[in-house]
């Protein structure tokens, strides 16, 4: 079911704010900042576009969704628990052993996940794979692939950018979780990534450029996607690293860090208030 | 085995994968950039909507396969060993064996007797690398019959799968009517001087030097390892407690390659001594084929004088 209301889409994104930081402090381990920053993003992609149905997770017909930033899994666990796929009760095992929900996401662990991913710079190919085959088989699924933006100064990212547009691949749509900042600093410095829009554009991509916050220029963004034919789309997301919780926000120190009791407190109290006033 | 009648296993592959597209649709083939010489253009030429070239990208090719596998489809992917098993090994193990998806790669121009393109491309690491993968199955063909009926063979077994092919054309070992299992190590002769434990372009050498060593009254067996992993434990324990010395052969490093499994089987079940022919910690170079197997002492001569010392 669809849910269109701004409000309802908004509280359902901090909902997912809330069991990132549950998770990440129940493991006392995992990626806060990256999995706050694509929040909005998995929640307009499993709330409002994609054609999904947590009682059939491996319905042939369905649409794909790739987290090829597989560090960020807190958000997609937190987003599937919502959505239906499993228990929200599950969320409190991550990273823990014997749990389904490992450091990174496994295809075959847990309903909901169509890909194994945690290797940066894999999951473009993969939804690459999963477009062509969709299309082969005229099954009329969409297949979103979400990049980190440090991650694509993987070479292999390149690589499956010009296979998709040399098969003109118009149900692939990959979203640039577009924080700016990667584990050493930011990623002009680091990787010396700029030009991300240029850089798609010239390898074939429908380019679109949003506040990644903002729920309704999401919505927008993917609508437009869908009437683009003949080329892949690319949702450049311009977010903030830990988003929704003062002390992480634009800190590069929260990319793969655990609050501790206070921090926790403080987080959850921040999210919470923030659910309310909306 | 035929001697006159040679054929390079890249070139039964390429046949047999063409044969197999007509029987099953579900067949999609990819290659990157080398589709005349993985021979996976005769595929393309009869299904070109079922083949897809991604250009020179092995990390690319490896992962759109993953992806296609996920529909239920069986990509068989193709280029030369060293960069499906070298520089693709990540995607392979990331998002092909731990998803435990059905790829199979299919992987040409394996050992030294590539020839005279020399080191860079001569992959000597490649059943090393992938049989330490977990959900992956290894298969390296002697000969054209076994090629055609393991490419047939694996589309049946839900499971990555690693096929190691040659370029040199070499005789054809077994006739159509020749069964094989995976798994199953191809035992010819009883012979109990020696067991000659051969794979890939490796095994005909055997065959040749056994042949000429019969004739010295040196009666030794050979065995066809054309499964690498798993491997058969059991023949290979029988035939160290049948025959009295052991030798691997194979056009590949001495380490880890099916000297290494031999030694690995025979040190923890039936420890005795194993004597391995192969590469020796060393990269290839150039020069044509059948110089460089005599050159890395991998040929039938080489075989020979080892059983005589």
């Amino acid at each position: 079911m669809k849910i269109t209301k701004i409000e309802a889409l908004e509280n359902i994104a901090n909902e997912i704010r809330v069991d990132i930081i549950e998770q990440v402090y129940n493991a006392q381990s995992g990626h806060p900042g990256g999995s706050l920053s694509c929040a909005d993003i998995l929640t307009v992609l499993y709330f409002n576009q994609m054609n999904i149905d947590p009682k059939r997770p491996n319905a042939k017909e369905r649409d794909r969704f790739v987290l090829s930033k597989g560090h960020c899994c807190p958000a997609l666990y937190a987003t599937l628990a919502e959505k239906g796929y499993f228990s929200k009760e599950l969320l409190k095992d991550f990273r823990k052993l014997e749990s389904n929900l490992q450091g990174h996401p496994d295809i075959n662990k847990v309903p909901g996940v169509d890909m194994t991913t945690g290797s940066l710079g894999q999951g473009l190919s993969v939804s690459v794979g999963m477009a062509i085959s969709s299309k082969m088989e005229r099954a009329g699924c969409r297949i979103y692939c979400l990049l980190g933006d440090g991650e694509i100064e993987e070479g292999q990212i390149w690589e499956a950018a010009m296979s998709a547009s040399k098969n003109k691949l118009d149900n692939l749509c990959a979203i640039l979780d577009y924080n700016g900042l990667q584990i050493d600093g930011t990623v002009e410095d680091v990787g010396g990534l700029t030009d991300v829009k240029e850089k798609f554009a010239s390898f074939g991509f429908n380019v679109i450029e949003v506040d990644g916050h903002n729920i309704e220029s999401l919505i927008n963004a993917f609508n437009i996607t869908k009437q683009k034919k003949g080329m892949p789309s690319i949702i450049i997301a311009n977010t903030i690293k830990g988003k929704g919780v003062s002390f992480m926000e634009n800190e590069v120190s929260w990319h793969g860090k655990a609050p501790n009791e206070e921090q926790y407190k403080q987080a959850i109290s921040e999210l919470k208030l923030k659910h309310f006033t909306n | 085995m035929n001697n006159e009648n040679k054929i390079a296993t890249r070139q039964s592959y390429g046949e047999a994968l063409a044969d197999l597209g007509e029987k099953n649709e579900n067949i999609i083939v990819l290659d990157a950039d080398l589709s005349n010489a993985t021979k996976t253009n005769i595929f393309a030429k009869k299904y070109p909507n079922r083949f897809i070239n991604v250009g020179i990208a092995e990390q690319n090719l490896l992962g759109i396969a993953a992806g296609i596998s996920t529909y239920g489809k069986i990509p068989y992917v193709s280029t030369f060993a060293v960069f499906a098993a070298g520089r693709a090994y990540e995607q392979i193990r990331n998002s092909i064996c731990y998803p435990n998806l059905n790829v199979k790669i299919c992987a040409t121009h394996a050992g030294v007797t590539v020839g005279e393109d020399g080191a860079t491309h001569q992959m000597l690491e490649d059943l090393s690398l992938m049989r330490t993968l977990p959900n992956m199955i290894v298969i390296s063909p002697s000969d054209d019959t076994q090629t055609r009926w393991v490419i047939e063979e694996i589309s049946k077994i839900k499971s990555s799968v690693y096929v190691r092919l040659a370029r040199l054309a070499t005789p054809i070992i077994y006739d159509k009517k020749q069964k094989f299992e995976i798994g199953k190590g191809i035992q010819h002769g009883n012979g109990t001087d020696a067991t000659i434990f051969a794979t890939g372009v490796a095994v005909s050498e055997a065959l040749k030097a056994k042949e000429e060593l019969a004739k010295q009254n040196i009666n030794v067996r050979v065995v066809d390892i054309f499964t690498i992993k798993p491997i058969d434990k059991e023949l290979i324990i029988k035939c160290a407690k049948e025959t009295k010395r052991i030798i691997t052969v194979e056009d590949h490093s001495v380490i880890g390659g099916l000297g290494s499994s031999i030694c690995e089987v025979l040190s923890e079940s039936y420890p005795v001594k194993v004597e391995r022919m192969g590469i020796e910690d060393t990269f290839g170079k150039s020069g044509k084929a059948e110089e460089l197997l005599k050159y890395f002492k991998i040929d039938k001569d080489a075989i020979i004088e080892k059983l005589l010392s």
